[in-house]
């Protein structure tokens, strides 16, 4: 055991933490914005609208994350119309083109969540809505997304850590997030264990954080 | 399609070769996880106290940790850690492993991690008496695992295995950084020397498209299998 060597890295890797909370929570924050969009779509009962939601879900969820950031970095940037927009402002930045992968990647997973879960809400409960007089909309923006986001907490829970997991691929386009920083420091050190101590340390208590926010926020909003 | 075809002119034949390699690591690292989970799921389970952080903490840093960083882990240190057991049996030379075994065996350990999670839940939610049953019946404790729980935890382990199994299959992507020919690898090396990234990427994502429905629907034979009588 490299204890020096731990110390050492400790400050680095923490700096790189703050990279992946940051991809972390830019893509979940635009990820759910997507997902919430595409579980409207899903209970859509136009056929077509309701097939695209459903194949845009299928596509990003049969696929593994690593082909996605391939196709948006490397693949995009073949498209020689798409240089010539505005879009190749941010199509040729690795940070960029990670974060959309990611966005879309857990946009998909959120979708299902969420459709779940507006699905097992009571029909009593939109009945209730209606025969006190609330229309359409302020039920559905009132009474249903809100039972649907409380329903949801704990699998989100889990897809947020996933998605934590996720943005260590970022390290694959060059990104020096917590996993790039540790691949580095363990090619020139050729300590694998010892950084692997140090990083997985972190990446465990960032864990251990969202699971008891997520914990502390399932019981403040519990039904009884 | 030119540069899809098979031969010396296109690429079709080498990622047919490794769309059977991604089956093939994805299928080996999937037993070498059960094995993994028949190591841990009795310790998870066990009501001895060190057995079970034993147990814990395996689920708890595989499944909280990155998959990146756990083949980063075993590649850079598994040659070290093999040399290192092999020196204490004398023998010195530089041993190199084959990136098949190492890839296989890091993806196994995380879907191990896994199926010891489903695993668990399944053996806990079969009821108490079918185990005081098989006790009443007289079988010993082999017997009363393999024929009275065992085939009640698989009904209700394989949904939850399928999803196991989706993990393990996209995760072999991953091993392409430790240079195995699998899809990924063998799409950045066509996409490398044809300079068409977005064609080979999109079609190492049909190839996953495919093999996850073609897997979904075999799964759903299995489980129509188990759960006869029910």
């Amino acid at each position: 055991m490299d204890l020096e060597l731990m110390i050492n890295s400790l400050p680095k890797l923490l700096s790189a933490a703050l990279i992946t909370l940051k991809l972390l929570s830019v893509s979940l924050i635009i990820g759910l914005f997507i997902g919430l969009l595409f579980a409207i779509l899903r209970l859509n009962k136009n056929i077509f609208v309701n097939k695209f939601a459903y194949g845009y879900s299928y596509v990003f969820r049969g696929t593994p994350l690593l082909v996605q950031i391939f196709i948006i970095y490397f693949g995009l940037g073949q498209i020689e119309y798409l240089r010539s927009t505005f879009l190749w402002v941010i199509l040729k930045e690795p940070y960029w083109c990670a974060i959309i992968a990611f966005a879309l990647n857990t946009g998909a997973y959120t979708s299902e969540i969420l459709r779940s879960a507006f699905q097992t809400i009571k029909p009593g409960i939109i009945e209730a809505g209606k025969s006190l007089g609330i229309s359409n909309k302020i039920i559905f923006y009132k009474i249903q997304i809100p039972i649907a986001i409380r329903q949801s907490l704990p699998a989100y829970g889990n897809e947020i850590i996933l998605m934590m997991k996720g943005t260590s691929l970022a390290s694959t386009v060059t990104i020096m997030d917590l996993t790039g920083v540790a691949k580095y420091i363990i090619s020139t050190t050729f300590k694998p264990i010892e950084v692997f101590i140090v990083a997985g340390s972190i990446y465990l208590f960032m864990t251990f954080i969202i699971h008891n926010v997520i914990k502390f926020l399932e019981k403040k909003y519990s039904f009884n | 399609m030119e540069l899809l075809a098979f031969g010396k002119t296109g690429w079709g034949d080498e990622l047919f070769i490794a769309t059977l390699m991604t089956i093939a690591v994805s299928i080996t690292a999937m037993i070498i996880g059960f094995f993994f989970a028949l190591i841990f799921t009795p310790l998870k389970l066990s009501k001895n106290k060190i057995f079970n952080f034993i147990g814990n903490s395996y689920t708890t840093v595989i499944r909280g940790v990155p998959e990146l960083l756990v083949i980063y882990l075993l590649f850079f240190g598994g040659t070290g850690a093999v040399m290192y057991v092999a020196s204490i049996f004398g023998y010195n030379e530089y041993i190199e492993i084959n990136a098949f075994i190492t890839g296989a065996f890091a993806i196994g350990i995380i879907s191990g991690a896994y199926s010891t999670e489903v695993f668990r839940g399944a053996i806990q939610s079969i009821d108490k008496g079918q185990f005081e049953a098989a006790k009443t019946l007289g079988l010993n404790k082999f017997g009363q695992f393999f024929k009275i729980i065992l085939p009640q935890t698989l009904r209700l382990a394989i949904p939850n295995l399928s999803n196991v199994w989706q993990i393990t299959l996209k995760d072999t992507s991953l091993i392409s950084v430790t240079g195995l020919v699998e899809i990924m690898r063998q799409s950045y090396i066509a996409a490398g020397s044809t300079r068409d990234p977005l064609f080979f990427y999109s079609f190492a994502a049909v190839l996953y498209l495919l093999l996850t429905f073609l897997s979904m629907k075999i799964i759903n034979k299995l489980e129509l299998k188990y759960s006869k009588g029910y």
